[in-house]
């Protein structure tokens, strides 16, 4: 169906909302309550837009596209209200950029930067941080909370850990995990989900702390090196370090989810542990060598006990872990230069 | 897994066997929740109340080791009473006579018996997958870690055949592979019995192939050995030399005491890893390799997709890409190899070699990847197999199974089993996990024992325990808690001290050499 978003004839497919044609059609609306994942919540109102012949503003997120829909999203009447919620949710927490992890990709930044909000209009008793960060890999700031409700529909209704949920009352309202405990004595199981999903900077990984700002980093798509399910991560990168990973949210299988181990479980690779150069054992020591010396020794031995007492007694075990081509490789040089079948892996446990 | 991830959404009923999905394949496990709360039906069959109890409409609390009974039992009800497909019986499979006078030797009664689930319940179950279609059954470890482990497998393929639960979406079975790659070092042929893309090394016409592929004269054209058979060779000199790339078997095999007696004896170890781990201990030669991030190349997951993997990072010091090792150590061997890089392996060799995966080249998976068969670079890829009920063989063959008991049960001087498995915090021995922070949420092992058991014994949870087999003994904290029936001590193999394998039984499946981890026989006492 057709509809027109200032102006400008828009494609809208069956079903969508009014937000979802104009993200498609690059249009920006500020939003902050929904997300693809967790659907319409239709809580935040900074998401409103004038539609002709309806009367007053809607919130297009929770508004299903209708032929011929004629919808202003940046008259005078519209950014006022978009700028008096965004003013209204600035004046209500503590939303420092200046050091915040989220800076950068934060969607109330973003919604502020739109309306031009460089500071809130409105004064408000000034919001002491509040801090939770008793979990292993989750940083949780209340402060910077916008109530949104993302992550709470995420941990309940996306990955069915059903931990987080809102709590306490009235202007105190607040996320809360299980009943009011703080997150690392919950039953939590750090996936990330929430963080992946928080518009703000309350729920932020703990080990990008000051690691870079968000522009200075870049996405690479990979594979989770851990079980066998394949799910699709974004590594951010900074030179050689990655500093976050997060679900791609339209990959297979995962679209977007992952678990503690996935999201939290990459840093390995930089550890000083790391073997760095080939080693040799000598009288019961391990010596350091170099790949010629190294490779010659291990050529020459398998030679000789090739030409001594022929292939088979020669035996390899390949890597679960490791890429494809790596065992497509070992298992060449087993059959083809060594002249043996016997190469295996832990296939069957 | 004959089907997809991704048509967990659309699942009617799961039936979930030897599976512990929400800690050893967490993401999975989310989706089977969403479908559970659109109305999917959940049967978890686990001698554990594991974390998908909470989500099922039925729990069989089966006995370790006792699942062909309870399978054959199922069957048998739904043979009795008719309720199977008789249609996709008739038409689609071979050799339903056969099965079925064997399952016939398996009233509900015997079933039950043996497996510990009530015949009300084996009978409730049959019934609701009679009336459910389709279903998907998914196993992990729990099928496989036996020495009935083939068999066990083959029991939950005759139970879909049955119900015509195959080749259709939301349907089949479906293991769900422990390490990111194994479905992939499998279908590279890191197998003693075939090449790349499941091709058998004792046919003539296979080795002329690969032969002419690989410049070589001649191949072998007896099947290999396998790990095991293997590492009992380094003791009796049948194998001289043994090769290990990125396992950590002093740790990850059954029977710890043995295994490192059979690395000590090897006349010539060459390992190859990321880390120093309790292998290289042993090795003659270490070779230190490129790591995760550090290349390119592909995984293969256990929907059999083809993903990409990117290098992020140089490796440290003078580690190097493990193609290049071996491509080096080929050289020096006398054979100059083409391709270098991960893309050329995959595009100029594996692609072309493999006829499942002809289809898939880099440039066709930059972002999601394909799942074979993809014969053609038109394919779009196959998500689930044996559509129509058509099978690799033509029709999906019946085979007759007998339950046998595991090789060692609990008698009066070690009253207890010992099952294993994973826990959510942890991967195998930590050689990765234990060096990304993982500790801080899970710092020793534990022997998970029932509240009974405790109370009985005098054991109070965090308390010090001494679990001991005929192999070996183990001192660890006692987790008392509901998962675990009377009779059982449950533990996982994440850490040297207290580490399972120190317990385990090396008796194996004598088909797939995949060790009974999943059942022996030990004593619990107060350390």
């Amino acid at each position: 169906m057709r509809i027109t978003i200032n102006g400008m004839a828009c494609e809208a497919g069956e079903g969508q909302t009014v937000l979802q044609a104009a993200r498609a059609n690059g249009i920006y609306i500020p939003s902050l309550c929904y997300h693809d994942k967790t659907g319409v919540a239709g809580k935040c109102r900074v998401c409103v837009a004038e539609v002709k012949d309806m009367r007053g503003l809607q919130a297009t997120c929770a508004l299903p596209a209708r032929e011929g829909m004629e919808v202003v999203t940046n008259s005078e009447t519209v950014l006022q209200a978009q700028r008096m919620v965004v003013d209204l949710l600035l004046s209500t927490g503590k939303h420092d950029c200046i050091a915040c992890e989220q800076n950068g990709m934060c969607e109330l930044q973003d919604a502020a930067y739109y309306l031009h909000i460089e500071r809130p209009g409105l004064q408000y008793a000034d919001v002491e941080p509040d801090i939770d960060s008793s979990s292993a890999f989750v940083y949780v700031d209340r402060s910077k909370c916008v109530s949104c409700g993302r992550c709470v529909a995420g941990c309940n209704d996306v990955v069915v850990n059903e931990v987080l949920d809102f709590g306490r009352r009235g202007h105190g309202t607040s996320i809360v995990f299980n009943a009011d405990q703080a997150m690392g004595e919950s039953t939590c199981v750090q996936c990330g989900e929430c963080v992946q999903l928080c518009p703000v900077g309350a729920l932020t990984e703990k080990k990008s702390m000051g690691k870079a700002r968000s522009w200075e980093t870049h996405k690479v798509r990979t594979t989770c090196p851990y079980c066998g399910v394949g799910c699709q991560l974004d590594l951010h990168v900074k030179g050689e370090q990655i500093v976050r990973v997060t679900g791609v949210e339209d990959g297979s299988p995962n679209k977007g989810r992952l678990c503690v181990k996935g999201r939290f479980g990459y840093d390995f690779i930089y550890s000083g542990d790391r073997l760095t150069t080939p080693l040799i054992k000598e009288n019961g020591e391990f010596r350091e060598a170099s790949w010629d010396e190294a490779l010659d020794l291990v050529a020459g031995k398998f030679k000789q006990i090739i030409a001594e007492s022929g292939p088979d007694t020669i035996g390899g075990v390949s890597c679960a872990r490791s890429i494809n081509e790596d065992s497509y490789q070992m298992q060449k040089l087993f059959r083809a230069v060594i002249g043996t079948n016997n190469i295996d892996h832990c296939a069957r446990t | 897994m004959t089907n997809s991830f991704g048509e967990f959404a659309n699942a009617k009923l799961f039936l979930c066997i030897g599976t512990n999905m929400t800690e050893a394949h967490p993401v999975a496990s989310t989706f089977l929740k969403n479908a559970v709360r659109k109305g999917a039906k959940l049967i978890v069959v686990d001698p554990r109340k594991q974390p998908l109890v909470d989500f099922a409409d039925i729990h069989c609390q089966i006995k370790v080791g006792s699942d062909i009974a309870f399978l054959n039992g199922l069957m048998n009800v739904l043979i009795t009473e008719n309720l199977y497909d008789k249609d996709f019986v008739e038409n689609k499979c071979d050799n339903f006579d056969a099965f079925k006078a064997k399952v016939l030797e398996y009233p509900v009664e015997r079933a039950a018996e043996i497996s510990g689930v009530s015949a009300e319940q084996i009978r409730e179950v049959a019934r609701l997958l009679a009336t459910v279609k389709p279903a998907m059954l998914c196993y992990t470890l729990g099928i496989t870690e036996h020495t009935t482990g083939k068999d066990n497998v083959m029991s939950t393929a005759n139970l879909q055949l049955l119900l015509g639960n195959m080749g259709m979406p939301s349907a089949g079975v479906n293991p769900l592979r422990g390490q990111n790659n194994v479905q992939g070092a499998c279908d590279m042929g890191a197998l003693p019995n075939v090449f790349p893309g499941y091709q058998k090394v004792i046919d003539a016409p296979m080795r002329d192939k690969f032969s002419k592929a690989w410049n070589v004269d001649k191949l072998p054209d007896q099947n290999g050995l396998m790990m095991p058979q293997m590492m009992e060779g380094l003791v009796d000199k049948k194998i001289r030399a043994l090769y290990i790339f990125g396992e950590n078997l002093a740790n990850t095999e059954p029977d710890i005491r043995k295994v490192e007696h059979e690395l000590a004896s090897a006349e010539f170890l060459v390992c190859q890893d990321i880390f120093p781990t309790e292998t290289t201990r042993f090795a003659h030669v270490v070779f230190p390799a490129a790591a995760w991030s550090e290349d390119d190349g592909t995984f293969s997951s256990s929907e059999r997709r083809v993903n990409r993997v990117r290098k992020v990072k140089t490796p440290p010091g003078d580690a190097k890409p493990n193609w290049w090792i071996f491509k080096e150590l080929a050289k020096r061997m006398g054979h100059d190899w083409a391709s270098n890089g991960a893309q050329e392996i995959w595009d100029n060799e594996v692609s072309v070699l493999a006829p499942a995966l002809g289809g898939i080249k880099y440039s066709r998976i930059e972002k999601d990847g394909l799942q074979w068969p993809c014969p053609t670079l038109e394919h779009p890829g196959t998500e689930f197999l044996h559509r129509d009920g058509i099978f690799t063989h033509g029709k999906g063959i019946f085979n007759p199974v007998d339950w046998a008991p595991p090789a060692e049960v609990p008698d009066k001087e070690y009253p207890f089993v010992l099952s294993t498995g994973r826990r959510l915090y942890h991967y195998h021995t930590r050689t990765q996990t234990g060096r990304a922070g993982m500790n801080q949420l899970l710092s020793e092992e534990t022997a998970d024992i029932s509240q009974a058991d405790a109370q009985k014994l005098g054991i109070k949870h965090g308390e010090y325990v001494k679990v001991r087999s005929r192999r070996g003994e183990v001192k660890v904290k006692a987790k008392v808690t509901e998962q675990v029936p009377p009779g059982m001590v449950w533990m996982a193999f994440h850490f040297r001290d207290g580490c399972a394998n120190w317990l385990t039984n090396a008796v194996y499946d004598p088909v797939t050499f995949t060790a009974e981890y999943k059942a022996c026989a030990v004593a619990l006492e107060r350390a």
